[in-house]
């Protein structure tokens, strides 16, 4: 178990980045102010920006790391849809020594943004890699950063990097530098095994938690620290745990009567609000203090209310609640008042989820064959569907506000359960750039970190 | 484990083409008709010789008629084999969301086990548990394998 632990990873790569100056024979140029879009998001969602990434250069071993960075940088920014690596096999002497780039050679292949960088060996595991963005057309330097860290990072600097690119390139902050907290699933239907599981962001580093003999439910990320909130079967008794992912050890949260379910933490993360089920069939939504603080109901358990999720900035509550006869969304404010429902489409509503954005609630709908994922905003208006399948479940925002990633599951199609199968899958909020996210079983219950966790 | 998965096949082998819940009549073979080789008292007496679980319409808790004749023998039973607790554990489809489904596999425990209680059996040999959709009876996706997943099992502790 102890592959599984890395103490203090918020605190890895964090301050040690130096910022780089522009060389001197490079045509200086005030970089832009974050926020600041050079290319315009809303181009670039039907028009992906060009952008050449040529490895990292380096000595020996480091030549190697270089490329590797480079691979993962290109990755992210192509998968994310917004951006359209250029292929390698068109670059025009990449591999030129020298701080400033020849820019006619990136632009003749198409490039409107390119990175360079370089990697050296620091003595040891300890690495320094110098990256820079460039702005291809007029010739200037967008950003330029030097990090050092261990050997073993070098996926992190690439998510980092990355990071920086989008942030830079779109004016809203990225995504790459995060992972997912999900659920693997294995073994047959009616004797399914449920684990743990964590990954990055981009599918790599995938680790397993829990070891299988219990059922492990619905994971979330907590806001700043490395723990999770989860539902665990352990003893055969269904209740909300944290999980810490320093020491691998899960705890119960509270001792209630009934299930409890459905957690999520707080915003401030200093409470966690979940559901717990009573004996006349319902179930009440409740928050429950981590820091010594009590609980406290905040719906009455004469329905199921589940699925509790707050608003970014802690004053609301979305939840689920058949109280109208079938499940639908509903928001109330963050003391359990002024209740009103939210969703009036076809069919029934769940899982809603606040975007970090505060400007959307996603949520999984569905009625006859079809369950789809979809957004509205937080009033109910302006809802749009953004993917249907036979079964689909379970969105979760990326930190910035811009991806979902949901699971999906295909039909069975003999006693058997043959044909079955979980996967997770991310879309973008505007409906497009649906990509399956590989994992090495069937996966469920996906939970995205925030940024840098 | 081995017997409650005998059970389970039983009760898939016996289902009869329908879209309506599956009567009681097809996961037990009657209460008064003892099988050979079947110690009375037993999990193995309860699911073949009284039934050991009931069916519930889609999205619903409420007990069939069916399902009062199944719960009326165990009840029975129950009383009959003081030394037995039970579990009524809740189970659900998989054509529902997983949290909401935990509660409603919990409404629906809570349902069988509170007519067990208004029959006579102490609540105190009752305990309850949802498995929401994690752990179907019948693993395939089509109207009869739901109609068999939306139960409550009783299991003897």
């Amino acid at each position: 178990m102890t592959d599984i632990l890395r103490p203090s990873r918020r605190q890895l790569i964090a301050g040690s980045a130096a910022a780089l100056l522009v060389p001197t024979f490079a045509r200086a140029q005030a970089p832009a102010a974050p926020g600041s879009a050079v290319i315009d998001v809303n181009r670039a969602r039907t028009e992906p920006i060009p952008i050449a990434i040529p490895a990292l250069t380096g000595e020996g071993d480091a030549a190697q790391l270089g490329q590797n960075i480079a691979g993962v940088i290109t990755n992210d920014l192509g998968r994310c849809g917004l951006f359209r690596p250029i292929d390698p096999a068109a670059f025009i002497n990449a591999g030129a020594t020298g701080e400033v780039p020849n820019f006619q050679n990136w632009k003749v292949i198409g490039a409107q943004a390119l990175v360079t960088g370089r990697v050296e060996s620091q003595g040891g595991q300890q690495v320094r890699v110098e990256f820079r963005l460039w702005d291809v057309l007029p010739g200037t330097q967008i950003q330029g950063t030097a990090y050092t860290t261990t050997l073993t990072n070098w996926r992190r600097i690439g998510h980092i990097i990355s990071d920086v690119i989008y942030e830079r390139l779109l004016g809203e902050s990225g995504y790459f530098d995060t992972r997912i907290v999900y659920i693997a699933g294995s073994g047959p239907r009616s004797r399914r095994v449920k684990r743990l599981a964590i990954m990055d962001q981009d599918g790599e580093n995938n680790r397993f938690l829990t070891d299988g003999s219990f059922l492990a439910l619905t994971p979330r990320f907590h806001p700043t620290r490395d723990e999770i909130a989860f539902m665990s079967y352990l003893n055969n008794k269904p209740r909300v745990y944290l999980f810490n992912l320093g020491n691998g050890q899960q705890r119960l949260l509270g001792n209630f009567d009934g299930i409890t379910l459905s957690p999520r933490f707080a915003p401030d993360g200093n409470s966690v609000i979940m559901a717990q089920t009573n004996a006349s069939g319902g179930s009440a939504i409740m928050t429950v203090g981590l820091n010594g603080g009590g609980s406290r109901r905040l719906t009455d358990g004469s329905a199921i209310d589940v699925s509790p999720c707050y608003s970014p900035d802690g004053t609301q509550i979305t939840f689920n609640s058949d109280r109208g006869g079938d499940q639908q969304l509903y928001v109330m404010t963050a003391d359990g008042g002024n209740v009103r429902r939210i969703s009036f489409g076809q069919g029934r509503y769940a899982t809603p989820v606040w975007s970090p954005r505060g400007d959307l609630i996603a949520y999984t709908r569905f009625g006859g064959d079809t369950f789809s994922i979809g957004v509205m905003r937080p009033d109910g208006s302006g809802e749009r569907i953004l993917s249907e399948s036979y079964y689909c479940e379970g969105p979760t925002f990326a930190p910035n506000g811009r991806v979902i990633m949901f699971w999906r599951e295909t039909r069975a199609r003999d006693a058997r359960g043959d044909g079955f199968s979980a996967r997770l899958y991310s879309i973008d909020i505007t409906g497009f750039n649906e990509r399956a996210v590989t994992t090495p079983t069937d996966a469920s219950d996906p939970a995205w970190s925030p940024l840098g966790a | 484990m081995n017997i409650k998965i005998l059970g389970a096949f039983a009760a898939v082998a016996l289902l009869a083409a329908c879209a309506t819940p599956p009567t009681a009549a097809t996961s037990g073979s009657g209460a008064t008709v003892a099988t050979a080789g079947v110690v009375p008292g037993s999990q193995e007496d309860l699911v073949k010789n009284v039934g050991d679980r009931v069916f519930y319409a889609f999205n619903k808790s409420q007990l069939s008629s069916a399902a009062h004749a199944t719960l009326d023998k165990q009840a029975a039973w129950l009383k009959q084999y003081m030394q037995n607790n039970v579990q009524v554990a809740g189970n659900c489809d998989d054509r529902g969301t997983e949290e909401y489904n935990i509660a409603l596999g919990q409404r629906r425990a809570n349902a069988a086990r509170d007519y067990l209680v208004a029959k006579g059996v102490a609540g105190s040999r009752i305990t309850t548990i949802s498995y929401g959709k994690d752990r179907p009876t019948a693993m395939g996706d089509n109207e009869q394998a739901w109609a068999q997943n939306r139960n409550a099992i009783t299991s003897v502790r």
